[in-house]
């Protein structure tokens, strides 16, 4: 090979965004346009696809077979669980979390999108908003994707013509109004022919917007831009009196993630739920000392006073401290084949610590088809309800809405240690 | 949706992040965990990863590696000295005790022993009574792998369920397991092989000396550069070229094969990989070329 060429130069981030759509809306061709045009495809994946394309009696290759990773899926055509794909520009680093359209749609979109900051939610064209364009938007809105990218695809087979675009517009922009989505957008597309993806083409002339990958190069990598309260679960206390160096007999370092906020030295912290107060004397990355930790980075927290602090507890500002509780209201989706039992306790993990909890009350189940409320007394996979838990020991909590780290919780069986549910407190 | 005003990291200290908080619940759920070291340059950012996540303190986990006894030795000795450095503690395990056994039986002598590894794997796992290995996968070196949690559980023959795993949100990872089972960890599952080699750039990884540009008696064969070894010795009509290479991967000599390269620094590998055609595995690994699915077939095995 030849002298090093230019490398990209990364420097927006990391954006993970989710592409919801059905079985036939083009999602796979959209991902498969995206990673080849922004050459992430490489030569022998290709000849691979273009091979099974080939036996498959395809006269083009299909892109969609870039994103089937599995036997079982190669041999039925369909696709079962939630796929991660990466890929990069000049600018920025993408995780893509691809939910398959049909089987367990609604375990797999709320897995794919619990780590999304953005969604692409694919529209045919052809056949306008439908039912499940209104459940893809009403689960994006429900785990709390900030931002919302409506593509209508399949330009290619209406002629391009701007009235469909616009008529799809404000079929969507009528009903997301009731579900309170804020932030959408909406780009007219040709995923097969490649117009607006990352090329403008030359069909499109009448939309004058960005492109789909202009887009998401812009779109902010924060899950949100206001400030938020500083919350830092403990994971690990790191304690290593047995070293040889005497000045680490007394080291007590909190390791943990900064889930949200920033924290500096000398800011004011309190231990929850134990109440008990103190100063951050250092912040560390590996022994290595900071001045400030902000969102999301690993670090260790050293404070000014010897407080019994164990995995679990959560430290905040003493400003922001939440109130630890005993019951929860939340929204759950229900992700096992074995039924809720009302009459079981399960565990549930929320930030670093774990309690067992019992179902004190289910309000309604939702259908996500047409939103309605119904009565239910247990609750199947794919459902998904507004409970009340009961639990043996407080946590301290946020609403999910404001804040994802901390209003979020899993559920697991302790029988199978199989995560069963998710909830969203609030 | 058009400004960035709030502070964000690189993507690079994300993903360091990342792994920073995967083996931080790792060592905080899990009662007996391992991590796997092989000497390889995913491995050795994890362990760059280890000493950021639990420096000033000792790892909350012992060393291993499932040795094939078919290694490169710049590799082994590298895996050596890099343990010694840390001051941790290495356990390797090898295919070969597996052999004197008979709980490995190669088809013949010359079958080449990778895939035996997940035998010595799950005896080792039993031996010591690990309840979690952490792994240096990565989602973009395999179809199979894409598929697949960060925190993947094992039932007690070592097999992989993809059909039937569990589902992974947020960043709440589920870690539990009865005794028998087992969890296997990839906190790099997100990185990419550039951004491994980023990386390794950024925090001036030292590296085994093969993954570097040296000259090296090789084979063509099946679109593949095969080295010729004691253990891999030419075949009556072989064409022996002298060529200049390097490894993308390192593992067992009899299904590990370099590419043709004059990068003979971290800076020159970062510009060949972020202009390659070809993928990490496609070019270098003889054992992923049997079938579509051979990755998967392994895993299910109990194969890392």
């Amino acid at each position: 090979m030849s002298a090093p060429e230019q490398l990209p130069e990364i420097d927006n981030g990391l954006l993970r965004f989710l592409t919801c759509g059905s079985v036939d809306d083009g999602k796979s061709t959209l991902i498969g346009r995206l990673l080849f045009d922004s050459k992430t495809i490489l030569a022998d994946t290709l000849n691979a696809i273009e091979k099974t394309s080939a036996k498959r009696g395809m006269s083009a290759v299909d892109l969609s077979l870039l994103t089937d990773g599995l036997q079982a899926e190669r041999e039925q055509g369909i696709t079962i669980d939630v796929a991660y794909r990466y890929f990069s520009t000049g600018r920025r680093k993408y995780i893509i979390a691809d939910a398959p359209g049909h089987e367990q749609y609604t375990r797999n979109m709320v897995t794919a999108a619990s780590t999304a900051n953005l969604a692409i939610i694919l529209v045919d064209a052809r056949k306008g908003v439908l039912t499940q364009t209104r459940r893809h938007s009403y689960l994006a809105s429900l785990v709390g994707i900030p931002h919302l990218l409506v593509a209508v695809n399949k330009m290619d087979l209406v002629d391009y013509d701007q009235a469909v675009f616009e008529r799809i517009k404000a079929d969507y922009l009528a009903f997301a109004d009731k579900l309170g989505i804020e932030d959408v957008r909406f780009i007219p597309i040709s995923a097969l022919a490649g117009d607006m993806i990352v090329d403008r083409g030359e069909r499109l002339g009448w939309y004058d917007g960005p492109t789909l990958l202009d887009i998401l190069e812009n779109a902010p990598a924060a899950h949100t831009e206001q400030a938020e309260d500083f919350r830092f679960p403990v994971q690990f206390v790191c304690r290593p009196q047995d070293s040889a160096n005497p000045e680490l007999h007394d080291y007590r370092g909190f390791m943990g993630r900064v889930e949200s906020g920033e924290i500096a030295v000398g800011d004011a912290v309190t231990v929850l739920p134990s109440g008990a107060t103190s100063k951050v004397r250092r912040i560390e990355i590996g022994g290595v000392p900071l001045e400030r930790a902000i969102h999301e980075q690993s670090v260790a927290l050293l404070l000014e006073d010897e407080i019994d602090i164990s995995r679990g507890d959560l430290i905040v500002k003493s400003a922001e401290a939440p109130e630890p509780v005993k019951q929860i209201d939340a929204t759950i989706c229900w992700l096992a084949e074995a039924p809720l039992s009302p009459a079981r306790t399960y565990l549930v993990r929320h930030t670093t610590r774990e309690v067992k909890a019992k179902l004190a009350r289910i309000d309604y189940r939702l259908d996500v088809n047409t939103l309605e409320r119904e009565a239910a007394t247990g609750l199947a996979m794919n459902d998904i309800a507004r409970v009340t838990l009961k639990l043996a020991q407080p946590i301290v909590a946020d609403r999910y809405a404001d804040n994802r780290a901390t209003g979020a919780f899993i559920i697991i069986d302790e029988s199978t240690n199989n995560t069963v549910g998710a909830g969203m407190i609030g | 949706m058009s400004t960035l005003t709030k502070q964000t990291l690189s993507h690079l200290d994300w993903l360091e992040a990342e792994a920073i908080h995967i083996l931080r619940e790792v060592a905080g759920q899990c009662s007996n965990p391992v991590l796997l070291f092989s000497g390889g340059k995913d491995s050795i950012c994890l362990l760059r990863l280890a000493e950021k996540a639990f420096r000033p303190g000792r790892f909350p986990f012992p060393l291993m590696h499932i040795d094939t006894g078919h290694n490169y030795k710049e590799v082994t000795d590298f895996r050596d000295k890099r343990a010694a450095e840390l001051g941790e503690r290495l356990i390797v395990r090898s295919v070969e005790d597996s052999m004197a056994r008979g709980t490995v039986v190669l088809k013949h002598a010359d079958e080449s022993r990778n895939k035996h590894q997940s035998v010595t794997l799950l005896e080792a796992i039993e031996e010591f009574g690990f309840d979690a290995c952490i792994g240096g996968a990565r989602r973009d070196e395999e179809k199979a792998r894409a598929k697949e949690r960060i925190m993947s559980f094992r039932d007690e023959f070592g097999q992989w369920d993809p059909k039937n795993q569990r589902p992974e949100l947020w960043n709440l990872y589920n870690a539990r397991s009865h005794k028998g089972e087992n969890i296997r960890a990839f906190p790099i599952s997100n990185w990419t092989e550039l951004d491994v080699w980023q990386y390794i750039q950024r925090e001036q990884l030292e590296l085994p000396s093969i993954y570097f540009a040296h000259v090296r008696p090789v084979v063509r064969k099946n679109g593949l550069l095969q080295p010729v070894t004691e253990l891999t010795p030419a075949k009556p009509g072989d064409k022996v070229e002298d060529v200049q290479v390097r490894f993308r991967t390192v593992g067992d000599i009899t299904c590990t094969a370099p590419v043709e390269s004059d990068a003979d620094t971290v800076e020159k590998i970062l510009a060949e990989t972020a202009t390659t055609t070809i993928t990490e595995r496609g070019a270098t690994r003889m054992d992923d070329q049997t079938s579509e699915a051979s990755m998967e077939q392994r895993k299910k095995e109990g194969y890392f």
